[in-house]
């Protein structure tokens, strides 16, 4: 006698703690083996691209910080370097080691919710509450800087908005000392766990030419071998004038990725050593005051600033009709703002590239053939933020 | 390809009838094509050995409402091997229908998904051609140039259904778009009447 076995559907969120935000995953399943899943994603959706048409460039920063909020200023970075390449301005050198040292905050910021969260979901409780009380140790240099701990609006076309306050920089060097012991005390819960390496190796393993096909970057690619980070292949700002190495994974499958990621942050808090060194008082942004506003000691003083201030708040500063692409290596993977100009004080048209919205398109293909309990090991492991997938 | 220009030069010898024009800028190329050509051109410029677009970054679509040629669909490519970018690029009508790129490119599927949404381009031999950001039932494609800020409909939770209603946006204050352009650099109405003046004289 033959049974007729139909196939279970199961509706995994969008609230559900493991769905990391608002993912609706529509999951076919036979027994506990998934055989088709369904991302339904759009519910963060807040039309971010429609309304940076309509603000001014100077206005539109914030919304950067909104995609994904767990590394802020790497997404600003982006608009920055964009607006910076349409105007060919020249960012002063201390205005770029800020930068990149808040980029490699904003990688540690973000690599610390992953790995940690990705432990909480294969069923590790303690990694997340020592992670998250560097999380707020690192957002305090977020909120020195620029005034708030998430979304901080600091980046400027042509530089930075202010300069870092005093004995900031003191603080983060002592940060740089105290946080490779935090790493290993991290490993040492993780990387040789039994029950970590048993839900994480050897599950979504995605081979070199999949990850080419699926468009995946950042930690995607590089845990399945492929030696690719923007910081290196295109530098930008001061990156080519640093060293780091770029760790690369070997089987491609959950466990690889994150060593790439404890392996990177331990390469930014180099960088951000490096660029502590370099750093020498001078501007923070360009001089050119159709650009960036004067300070607050020339407006009182000088009738041209008082005007350039002026207008710089309510009209904008213009950028001539231009196209381009912009990429930068988010904590995520390739961050790009495909930007186009007319000639007036907004954009007309910017389009967002996430990385997590490709990757969470790959969902399908990653988890055919997996346990139900695999779903939040995989979806851990591939780093969604939906704000800025959903955007 | 070495650099860019060698690329440029390999581009317009092989494809000659099918590059309308190309250029360098910003250290990328740009290409604009027809649009029949699109499958023959990306299938080129991913499998041949000097190029190896392996990756498809980005499709979207700008939305130009004054042309009669509305929409320019655009494709961002990225070869690892050579460390260069490609923006493929055509123009297309409101009602055309353009073919899909997920049988060269399984990324595609969701890219073509988020153009139809946003603009409501038609993908021909798209395997799943639905909705992917906006709400079920969502009408009207947001992203057009034409579809209004505030969009057409609110929704609120309503005590008497209890359910979530969909009513039309009403607003407390109109939105507000200043026109701050410099009156002294020309803005439109300056420049119209001054067209007008030198017409007139």
């Amino acid at each position: 006698m033959t049974k007729k076995i139909k196939n279970l559907n199961l509706n995994f969120g969008p609230q559900h703690p493991a769905a990391h935000g608002v993912l609706r995953l529509i999951l076919e399943l036979d027994g506990e083996v998934v055989e088709k899943a369904d991302p339904h994603i759009g519910l963060l959706h807040r039309g971010t691209e429609k309304l940076i048409e309509n603000k001014t460039y100077m206005q539109a920063v914030p919304y950067f910080d909104r995609l994904d909020y767990v590394a802020p200023m790497n997404q600003e970075h982006a608009f920055a370097l964009a607006i910076e390449k349409i105007l060919k301005i020249e960012v002063p050198i201390r205005a770029q080691l800020i930068r990149v040292m808040f980029c490699e905050i904003g990688r540690i910021l973000s690599h610390i919710l992953n790995v940690t969260t990705q432990a909480l979901d294969v069923g590790a409780l303690t990694p997340s509450l020592w992670g998250f009380e560097e999380r707020e140790t690192l957002m305090t240099f977020y909120e020195r800087a620029s005034g708030s701990r998430l979304h901080a609006n600091y980046f400027r076309a042509g530089g930075v908005h202010q300069d870092l306050p005093v004995g900031l920089e003191d603080d983060i060097a002592k940060f740089c000392d105290s946080f490779p012991k935090i790493i290993n005390d991290l490993e040492n819960l993780l990387t040789d766990n039994r029950i970590f390496k048993q839900r994480n190796v050897d599950i979504g393993i995605v081979t070199k030419d999949d990850a080419l096909d699926y468009s995946f970057s950042g930690v995607m690619i590089r845990g399945s071998g492929v030696p690719w980070d923007i910081r290196k292949s295109q530098p930008y700002d001061c990156y080519n004038q640093l060293e780091f190495k770029i760790p690369v994974g070997k089987n491609g499958d959950c466990y690889d990725r994150y060593l790439c990621r404890i392996e990177e942050m331990k390469e930014s808090v180099s960088i951000i050593k490096q660029c502590l060194a370099k750093m020498e008082k001078g501007p923070i942004k360009c001089f050119d005051g159709k650009i960036t506003p004067p300070s607050k000691k020339e407006i009182k003083q000088s009738m041209e600033a008082l005007i350039h201030h002026f207008k710089l708040f309510t009209e904008g500063y213009r950028v001539p009709k231009d196209e381009i692409y912009t990429a930068v290596e988010a904590p995520k993977g390739e961050f790009g703002v495909y930007l186009i100009s007319d000639g007036s004080s907004k954009p007309y048209k910017c389009k967002i590239r996430a990385p997590g919205f490709s990757h969470l398109q790959s969902m399908d293909y990653l988890i055919k053939g997996h346990m139900l309990a695999d779903v939040p090991a995989v979806l851990g492991s591939l780093d969604i933020v939906f704000g800025e997938v959903d955007r | 390809m070495k650099t860019l220009i060698d690329l440029e030069k390999k581009i317009n010898s092989e494809l000659a009838s099918k590059i309308n024009t190309t250029s360098i800028k910003h250290n990328q190329i740009y290409i604009e094509i027809d649009k029949e050509d699109l499958i023959d051109v990306t299938l080129f410029i991913k499998t041949n050995k000097d190029m190896k677009f392996r990756q498809l970054i980005d499709i979207t679509v700008v939305d130009y409402p004054e042309q009669p040629q509305r929409f320019k669909v655009v494709y961002l490519f990225l070869s690892h091997e050579f460390n260069q970018r490609m923006i493929l690029s055509y123009f297309i009508t409101e009602n055309e229908v353009i073919s899909s790129l997920t049988s060269i490119f399984p990324s595609a599927n969701w890219m073509e998904r988020e153009v139809f949404d946003m603009y409501g381009v038609n993908f021909k031999d798209h395997p799943d051609l639905r909705r992917i950001l906006t709400d079920y039932g969502f009408e009207g494609h947001p992203l057009r140039k034409d579809f209004p800020l505030t969009g057409h409909t609110e929704v609120r939770y309503n005590e008497e259904k209890k359910k979530v209603i969909k009513e039309p946006v009403k607003l407390e204050q109109n939105y507000r778009n200043f026109d701050y352009e410099s009156p002294w650099e020309g803005t439109k109405y300056i420049k119209e009447q001054t067209d007008e003046n030198d017409k007139k004289n």
